[in-house]
């Protein structure tokens, strides 16, 4: 798809072609990034806090891992951690791999190399992580300039290409100004364009398109599917939206109170979700079509109680006073993490597509 | 009993002024721009928009939190469009909101209890002992413990403040709620809680509803009707069933293409519009039709779309579209599986 030369006023965008399913998760190459046992803690007045709870994940290049779950859940606290962006009260341990370094123990230097050239980020507000004193254009350029030594010129004729690749119209005029003179969609693919200035290795998108509108949202998530496809950046998608997961994602991992419930394929997660919180949770959610579908309205599905505050995490399975499967096992016991199909995993000790095995 | 519309909102319009001497800066803000509608007695009404829109605008102006700049809101018949303060305090009582944010929209240094308590105690509906004994039935008909009343909002989570607030605009029995965007700040599973909540409220109740929010998903599980604003101006109502089976403006079909689906089957086979462009300032509004900027069609409707404003027309069995191309009986152009659109489109 030509990217740069969009001129149209706008794109019927064929669902899902053109992109393999299943990314590059044959597992014929080496995996861009490899967490293990990550571990997050923070030290409080109020006591200690486990955010993340023992979490690994891979990630192939070329793939969209995407990580769910709801507010609270350690999603974000995971990804900032591996690139030490949290504050000096969290105590992390485990590793996280990328390529042979592990970003854990490698010095503040090389961890600057890394950020922002090798593994970039994009957040989800985009008003509060752009500088509202420099132009769009000193912003991005700033990056080029640092990371790849680019002069001020060159610096500039790059940064117009990337806002043009990142489709935003009259990107000679808009190098030029400053955010606030930007919409929320536009603010949101500046920040893509700074993230993709290095053609980096890896993309952490944190809720991307939370604060944004639907229509505006379906051209970020084609933005990423598209330059995914043109340059083979592996992307780690956060969301607590189920919908974007399903567009995008090639693997899915579910997150419960910092540890992780269940991970598989995409279509396997939806069709065949085995963890009782991810049943809960595609059962809480309207969906599109469903009153034309079935006539009646159904009551959406409710998970009872709350999530458990991280400060005094049970040791034993941490869903099991919101679960209608949980027995003596589930109150005793953490579950580990085992297979119940090819690469489909789950954190429970009955797990099943409908009611307890 | 009442048997005519709960609420008619009649070419409502709220301009804002902006800029001032210092800045030099002078225009003139068209976010609400000739809306009209009406809810029936029991009903849910669906608005339904982008930011920007105006939708929560609209909500304020019947709430009169914002003084309407022309048109006319009727509650129950009574023409409340410009009531002063102190005529609107009876009114109140049938008018009510639930807000986004349920941490800002609570009194902190107020328990839970009282906070319910107080349009019944400023009504003067009940006092003492009374008081106590309605607070607790409400406490208990939104699925929150009685003891929660000595609480304060900061101690409850973000869904059991959401329902201390729906039990607070319901503690009236108000004929209408305002709720806008209650349940986009709180999780997913919380949410379903809310919804859920709504509507075996709304059963137990008899309340009318104007819900406002931009989740097309929750509008089509929850509301008997739906009215979609663009601009400051409505541009498709019709019950809910008509609405998502046949969209007939092309932001409607544009809207309900974007939506997504959590199903990967679904959502991957399907085909969206993308609009380009973004909502245009409501300081410059296009001439003629507000779309036409983003429309897809515009090739097709200009240059009667440049030059004048499509107004809402109603094609049939309650449903309204304001389109140049809409035909009379309600014929129009499909942006997905149409070979005539597909050749002015980039693919």
């Amino acid at each position: 798809m030509n990217v740069g030369a969009s001129t149209g006023r706008f794109r019927r965008v064929p669902g899902g072609a053109g992109h393999p399913d299943v990314g590059t998760a044959s597992g014929a190459s080496a995996p861009v990034l490899e967490v293990s046992d990550l571990s997050v803690r923070f030290d409080s007045d109020e006591g200690r806090v486990h955010a993340v709870d023992r979490m690994s994940f891979t990630l192939d290049p070329g793939e969209v891992l995407g990580i769910v779950g709801e507010s609270g859940c350690g999603k974000s606290v995971t990804v900032m951690s591996m690139l030490r962006l949290l504050p000096p009260t969290a105590t992390v341990t485990g590793s996280a791999l990328f390529g042979a370094e592990d970003l854990l123990r490698v010095p503040a230097a090389r961890l600057r190399r890394v950020r922002g050239r090798e593994i970039s980020f994009v957040f989800q507000e985009p008003m509060t992580s752009l500088n509202p004193v420099f132009t769009v254009g000193r912003q991005i350029g700033e990056v080029l300039r640092k990371h790849l030594g680019l002069s001020r010129s060159g610096a500039r004729e790059r940064t117009i290409e990337l806002l043009r690749l990142v489709r935003i119209p009259a990107p000679d005029r808009r190098v030029d100004e400053y955010p606030h003179q930007l919409s929320g969609g536009m603010r949101q693919r500046v920040m893509i364009a700074m993230a993709l200035a290095c053609d980096p290795k890896v993309l952490i998108a944190d809720e991307p398109t939370t604060a944004l509108d639907v229509t505006i949202q379906a051209g970020i998530l084609d933005l990423m599917r598209e330059l995914r496809e043109r340059l083979d950046t592996a992307i780690v998608l956060i969301t607590h939206n189920l919908g974007v997961v399903a567009d995008i994602a090639d693997r899915v991992i579910v997150m419960y109170a910092g540890r992780k419930a269940e991970e598989a394929p995409v279509r396997d997660l939806f069709a065949h979700p085995q963890h009782p919180y991810t049943i809960g949770l595609l059962g809480a959610i309207p969906r599109p079509g469903e009153v034309l579908e079935h006539g009646g309205r159904r009551r959406l599905q409710e998970i009872p109680g709350r999530v458990p505050s991280l400060a005094e995490l049970p040791d034993h399975c941490a869903f099991a006073d919101r679960c209608p499967r949980a027995d003596g096992l589930s109150r005793s016991q953490v579950p580990e993490l085992r297979a119940v199909r090819p690469n489909h995993f789950v954190a429970c000790f009955h797990p099943g597509e409908n009611g307890a095995t | 009993m009442t048997t005519g519309p709960v609420l008619e909102v009649e070419g409502l319009k709220k301009h804002f002024t902006v800029g001032g001497r210092l800045l030099g800066v002078h225009g003139v803000v068209y976010a609400v721009d000739g809306v009209t509608f009406t809810i029936g007695p029991g009903e849910f009404f669906g608005l339904v928009g982008e930011s920007g829109s105006g939708k929560s605008t609209v909500g304020n102006c019947i709430l009169r939190l914002l003084e309407p700049t022309e048109g006319t809101i009727r509650l129950k018949g009574q023409d409340i469009t410009h009531l002063s303060r102190r005529r609107m305090r009876p009114i109140r009582r049938d008018l009510h909101i639930v807000f986004q944010d349920p941490y800002s929209s609570l009194d902190p240094r107020l328990t839970c209890g009282q906070i319910v308590g107080e349009p019944l105690r400023l009504h003067q509906l009940a006092r003492g002992r009374e008081l106590e004994r309605r607070v607790e039935g409400r406490f208990d008909s939104v699925g929150l413990r009685s003891e929660l009343r000595y609480r304060y909002p900061h101690e409850l989570s973000g869904g059991q403040r959401q329902r201390v607030g729906l039990a607070r605009a319901l503690s009236v029995h108000p004929s209408l709620l305002v709720a806008d965007e209650p349940v986009s700040a709180l999780d997913v599973s919380v949410q379903a809680a809310i919804l859920n909540l709504l509507r075996d409220l709304q059963e137990d109740m008899g309340f009318s509803c104007l819900f406002i929010t931009h989740d097309l998903a929750t509008v089509e599980f929850l509301c008997d009707r739906v009215a979609v604003m663009y601009l400051g101006k409505i541009v498709e109502t019709a019950p809910t069933r008509d609405l998502f089976a046949a969209p007939k403006h092309p932001y409607t079909q544009a809207l309900l293409s974007a939506a997504l689906s959590p199903d990967p089957e679904v959502q991957r086979t399907r085909t969206r519009i993308v609009l380009e462009g973004d909502i245009p300032s409501p300081l410059e509004p296009p001439s003629g039709c507000a779309f036409r900027t983003r429309c897809p069609l515009e090739p097709q409707s200009k240059p009667r779309s440049h030059e004048e404003e499509p107004l809402l027309r109603d094609v049939g069995g309650g449903h309204l579209v304001a389109c140049h191309l809409v035909g009379p009986g309600g014929e129009a152009p499909r942006l997905i599986g149409d070979p005539a659109v597909e050749l002015g489109a980039e693919v």
